[in-house]
């Protein structure tokens, strides 16, 4: 076991240099002129320029400047220091603002992706067949098939101002009521892909031997499903579960958008339409650490959920 | 999905295909026989399965559209006048006018063009970049697999929205049609991954089996297994997964357009239109469900139509 988490750890420390390389690449070559980005429609003096390229050393060009700034800012991110954004404000800071917002959104999406997808998911296995079990595949496939540009704006239109039972916009600290339609809306394709895999799974699951076998002793079919098939389906499960609460917290860039929540996605955002290289950086780098960290303590989980895996 | 009738499809034996001596039995407990009469029973059950006629109706009548927008309405999207905005519908406009004065179907009708070129084309270079990693993967192994995994769990970790924007940053100053190339690179470039895996997959299968041994034993060498023997046996699975991916390709390019970073003002989109449509719900809110509703269905129809697909040839299900 402690092989293993070590052996894990390597590798998220791999992934995780490849992620932030590419993604410092591609900020790198996607930027335009940072500086005058900064001053927008104002002319910059060269005082000021120099100032500035000194400071962040834009000078420095070619693979060589790259680098160096690459590994600047590593050296930065490792002592947890993410720099300033363009504007001068901490990083840090911003993030500090934004991250229990998203958190809260994130949360609220994942509550309703266990909620309601993993018990129809269920539900939908053991009546296999049967209206319920179609009415929910049809609705996931709904669900599935439309993109968050839609069902956002509709949910706000519908919801929030032709029948206001929730508030259209959430706005700066936004209440737990304010959040809950945009988290249903961002935990709506979670729950729609849960719901198919804890339905598939604990339909296999269902044949397998070991329920014959539980059936054969005489258990009741409550603790069969309950505890012998519910254990074992939902390793798939969870594991989507992980991965999902990373990409529900990078993912919610339209949500956050449409529904105005100041979040970490909004954030992100706001730093990409103003050129924000750094911003950009440093959010991405602490979202990937976040999607890299779930996806660490998913494969442990494993473990502890299904005595057939072993490692080594 | 393959519920719908699945018993009444066994009872039926009009295999007009005379391969397929022992029709689907409901309980296969193998793997499939050979891949003709595979195909044979997937396409009998895709026969009787109205949620794959429904959306290949829709698939064909959207691909209409974006050819000859024409057929479907007289107006000219581009022909704007302010003085009838928001003006409701009439003979001339069945859904009004948008914010602008524009005629809100028209738009709608025209901006399946866009969505379906670069949902196409990104499936279609996904497919190429998918089938030649995929197969160097499965079929070298070792450590051409190992790496290969590797890129493939490294891009699989790039959420793609995030990347999509900044590099399409790049882009922002230029013209339309070089807009609309960068956004299906972009998202082929970084969509192929799973396609990738279900060909890796579908590869290793098909490479223990015994006619690869033959042909190798009749002295075929790498190339000519992998292109003659092997890749036809990984088409079909990957061919559904694409299928999927141009329906989540058309949404991807529609978010970015509503995000204001992938297509343009004078190129028509629907996430341009639901975006504009947006910030004038209140006033009038049928230039933002038109889109809507025209974008969903789209994507819709890809992934019911890959999903049928899919599951018609898988035998677990049956």
């Amino acid at each position: 076991m402690f092989r293993f988490i070590l052996r894990r750890l390597l590798q998220m420390v791999l992934a995780f240099f490849g992620t932030t390389l590419i993604v410092y690449a591609l900020m790198f070559a996607g930027q335009g002129d940072p500086i005058q980005a900064l001053a927008g429609e104002r002319p910059v003096t060269a005082a000021q320029r120099a100032y500035l390229t000194e400071k962040y050393h834009l000078d420095a060009t070619g693979v060589g400047g790259f680098f160096y700034r690459y590994v600047t800012y590593l050296g930065g991110l490792v002592r947890g220091d993410l720099g300033q954004s363009l504007t001068g404000r901490q990083i840090s800071d911003i993030l500090a603002a934004a991250w229990p917002v998203t958190v809260k959104l994130a949360l609220i999406a994942l509550a309703v992706t266990v909620l309601f997808g993993v018990t129809a998911g269920v539900l939908a296995a053991i009546r296999r067949a049967g209206v319920f079990d179609h009415a929910t595949l049809v609705l996931t496939l709904l669900v599935l098939g439309i993109p968050t540009i839609v069902l956002a704006p509709l949910a706000q239109y519908f919801l929030g101002v032709r029948w206001p039972i929730f508030p259209p916009t959430a706005g700066a600290e936004p209440s737990f009521w304010a959040l809950l339609l945009p988290g249903i809306v961002l935990g709506s394709l979670s729950l729609a892909t849960a719901l198919r895999l804890t339905r598939t799974s604990v339909t296999e699951n269902l044949r397998a031997d070991y329920v014959r076998t539980a059936r054969a002793k005489g258990l009741v079919r409550r603790r069969i499903v309950g505890v012998h098939v519910l254990r074992n389906s939902l390793i798939p499960v969870v594991t989507f579960l992980g991965v999902e609460l990373g990409n529900l917290m990078s993912g919610a860039i339209i949500t956050e958008g449409v529904f105005n929540i100041p979040g970490v996605g909004f954030n992100l955002f706001r730093g990409i339409r103003t050129e924000d290289g750094p911003l950009v950086v440093g959010i991405v780098s602490v979202l990937v650490v976040v999607y890299l960290l779930s996806n660490l303590a998913v494969d442990v989980l494993y473990a502890v959920l299904d005595p057939r895996i072993r490692y080594e | 999905m393959s519920d719908f009738e699945t018993v009444a499809a066994t009872e039926d034996q009009s295999a007009r295909r005379g391969v397929s001596g022992e029709p689907g039995t409901p309980d296969r407990a193998g793997r499939p026989g050979r891949s003709r009469s595979l195909a044979g029973d997937a396409w009998r059950d895709l026969r009787r399965n109205p949620v794959f006629w429904l959306s290949l109706l829709l698939v064909v009548l959207v691909a209409a559209m974006a050819a000859v927008p024409g057929l479907f309405t007289a107006n000219d999207p581009r022909d704007c006048v302010l003085s009838r905005q928001h003006a409701g519908p009439s003979g001339g406009a069945i859904f009004g006018y948008d914010f602008q004065g524009c005629d809100t179907f028209a738009r709608a009708v025209y901006g399946a063009r866009a969505s379906l070129l670069v949902g196409a084309f990104s499936a279609l270079i996904t497919g190429v970049i998918a089938l030649v990693v995929g197969m160097l993967a499965g079929f070298f192994g070792g450590w051409v697999d190992a790496v290969l995994s590797r890129v493939i769990d490294i891009v699989l970790g790039i959420p793609l929205l995030l990347a999509a924007i900044v590099l399409l940053k790049r882009v922002s100053t230029s013209g339309e049609t070089v807009r609309l190339f960068a956004v299906i690179l972009v998202l082929a470039l970084l969509g192929w991954t799973t396609a990738a895996r279900v060909v890796r997959s579908s590869v290793i299968t098909a490479r223990e089996q015994d006619y690869v041994a033959a042909a190798r034993m009749l002295g075929a060498g790498n190339g000519r297994i992998m292109w003659r023997h092997i890749l036809p046996n990984a088409l079909a699975p990957a061919i559904v997964v694409l299928t999927i991916a141009l329906g989540s390709f058309i949404a991807a390019e529609a978010t970015l357009s509503f995000l204001g970073i992938g297509l343009k003002a004078p190129t028509i989109s629907w996430g341009i239109d639901i975006d504009a449509g947006r910030v004038h719900m209140r006033e009038s809110a049928t230039p933002l469900i038109v889109p809507s509703v025209f974008l969903a269905l789209t994507v819709l129809a890809f992934i019911m139509l890959g999903d049928a697909v899919r599951d018609a040839f898988d035998p677990k299900l049956r």
